[in-house]
């Protein structure tokens, strides 16, 4: 399709700009992994450092003086495991249910699913701070994964794939046999919903893992931190151990860095699976 | 039918679907509604937490009228429009012609360079903030020694010189998010994509008239929906300069957004009634601003329609 134009030098600019672009985006990822490997004052030198040191292991130690950090990793992931499993298993019930029974209100009680989606975050911040504390489930984990335990995200993704990947004379023949409506679901349907059961468990566990509010909010002592709290608890105004604080940085970004690289596709895909319905 | 046992066949299958929606339901309830109802009432009073219950008092609209004439409320409110303003139109600016380049002109590369672009919207915003927080560093930063390099003036202080401070903090949440609408508009440009072919065979249309001329209106709906996503997501914007610019800063108050403000009269202040009023308030403009947002992409429709 590209024949009709002009060929060569504008396109060698569009390419050059495109991938200056893309490494100009990932630089800051690489400085996180340079800056890891070198002291605080390596770091301050003019100019700075632009290649790996050799002060990681430094580092690391003085990461596991300030911090409890590898108890708060164990937070993130337990937090971020459990987050996902609940999710897994509460939306594509519910996604099951919107997408093969009829039932009374049924269209009214999706849209009220849809509804959720749109409500700012900001607006549940104090009231829900102070259901916490009413529940005595200030400084708790499940703090963190209790409440969003049936995302509308996620029901919506599995009604999607359910009622267009599973067939519905599946379902009945399974009644024929006399299954349970339970039993149905668990075993004939759930064994069929992987692909998008791994695209709703990535898309949970990210966006546990990178959250920052909620921890803020109702965490309280430095061992109940998840990192992302942990490591901003490092920062100080005057003298951060900025080497330090990258090799906590890294470590906590490497996860996600990996799932990344392994899923991107169907990460993106399930991401805007949503965007794309029409 | 009358068999006992199909009578119960029956009966579970009618509850079934509502057990299996029971949980988000009731999660949603206790979560959602209750505390949004909670919230309201909590904004026609005066209460510190650490009085308890009791010492509620009913104010009636004060937390309001006092939100609305707080200068400090107008700065966070100015700060929280000019960054949805200044972080939110290059993001789309920038990639819409990225996604349509990608999508016709990139094959092999594809993935990696969509790659590229989408992991900052994966990673922890806390992460993010502190990379850049010494990116930005005056005296010792990568950006500073760079500009030196390029013989630009290269000694600033990116995030404690107030005219500064705001741009820094925008482009990192640019950055942060131009993957994420790249990949949106290449979702809506895959399924346009048989038109394009189509209109591409048509000789002395250039590469960019076409992307003007054809795939732009094509796109429309999903810029509509994008441009909503990036309103309602900067418009609640917190935790980049939350992070970035340490409150005791002389320059927080710049990058001070709404939803911080609200955050420290709630949490620094303990004034929870005038912090649930600003919360309202906040959605009240979220709200309005959506409203007109799809009354622009309408009205650009229609008269689209009639010409």
């Amino acid at each position: 399709m590209s024949r009709a134009e002009r060929p060569d030098t504008a396109r060698y600019i569009a390419y050059a700009l495109v991938a200056a672009g893309a490494l100009l985006l990932v630089s800051p990822f690489y400085f996180t992994f340079v800056f890891a490997t070198h002291t605080r004052s390596a770091i301050f030198d003019t100019p700075p450092p632009l290649w790996f040191g050799s002060a990681v292991l430094g580092n690391y130690d003085m990461l596991l003086e300030r911090l409890p950090f590898w108890r708060n990793f164990g937070m993130s992931v337990y937090v971020a495991v459990m987050t996902t499993t609940l999710n897994l298993l509460l939306c594509s019930m519910g996604g099951y249910a919107f997408a093969v029974y009829e039932f009374r209100f049924k269209r009214a009680l999706f849209a009220l699913v849809l509804a959720s989606m749109m409500l700012p975050a900001f607006l549940n911040m104090i009231p829900s701070f102070m259901v916490m504390q009413f529940l005595g489930w200030i400084d708790e984990p499940r703090a963190l994964y209790v409440p969003g335990a049936a995302g509308a995200l996620g029901i919506f993704l599995m009604r999607q794939y359910i009622s267009s990947g599973i067939p519905k004379e599946l379902i009945d023949a399974a009644r024929m046999d006399a299954c349970g409506e339970f039993r149905i679901f668990w075993s004939v349907v759930l064994p069929l919903t992987g692909p998008a059961l791994g695209t709703l468990g990535l898309i949970t566990f990210i966006n546990s893992w990178n959250n920052f509010i909620a921890p803020l909010i109702v965490m309280r002592s430095a061992e109940n931190y998840t990192l992302p709290l942990a490591l901003r608890s490092m920062q100080s105004p005057n003298n951060t151990e900025w080497g330090t604080l990258m090799v906590g940085s890294a470590i906590a970004m490497l996860p996600l860095l990996i799932a990344f690289f392994f899923c991107a596709r169907r990460l993106v895909a399930g991401l805007t699976a949503g965007a794309v319905r029409g | 039918m009358n068999t006992p046992a199909r009578r119960r066949k029956w009966k579970q299958r009618d509850i079934a679907p509502y057990l299996f929606i029971a949980p988000f339901f009731v999660l949603f309830l206790v979560f959602g509604v209750f505390p949004l109802g909670f919230s309201v009432w909590l904004s026609l009073h005066q209460w510190e937490p650490a009085a308890g219950m009791s010492a509620m008092r009913w104010v009636g609209l004060d937390n309001y009228m006092f939100a609305l004439t707080d200068p400090w409320f107008h700065r966070s409110l100015w700060n929280t429009l000019w960054f949805a303003v200044v972080s939110g139109l290059p993001q789309h600016l920038v990639a819409l012609p990225l996604a349509y380049f990608i999508q016709s002109r990139l094959k092999r590369s594809r993935n990696l360079v969509v790659g590229a672009y989408f992991i900052p919207y994966i990673t922890s915003s806390v992460a993010i903030a502190l990379i850049f927080a010494t990116l930005y560093s005056k005296d010792y930063g990568v950006i500073n020694a760079l500009l030196q390099a390029l013989h630009l003036p290269g000694d600033i202080d990116w995030l404690g010189d107030a005219s500064y401070t705001k741009p820094a903090v925008a482009f990192v949440v640019f950055w942060r998010y131009l993957g994420w609408n790249i990949v949106l508009y290449l979702s809506a440009l895959q399924i346009v994509d048989n038109d394009l072919y189509e209109a591409a065979t048509l000789d002395d249309v250039s590469f960019w008239q076409q992307f003007w001329h054809i795939t732009l209106p094509l796109l429309r709906p999903m810029i509509f929906f994008a441009v909503t996503l990036t309103l309602i997501g900067n418009l609640q914007l917190f935790e980049e300069p939350f992070i970035l610019v340490d409150a005791e800063k002389g320059v927080a108050p710049s990058v001070m957004t709404s939803a911080i403000f609200m955050y420290r009269l709630a949490f620094s202040d303990g004034d929870f009634g005038t912090a649930s009023a600003v919360s309202w308030i906040l959605f009240l403009i979220i709200a309005a601003l959506t409203w007109v947002n799809s009354r622009l992409f309408k009205r650009a429709e229609d008269h689209d329609v009639s010409r």
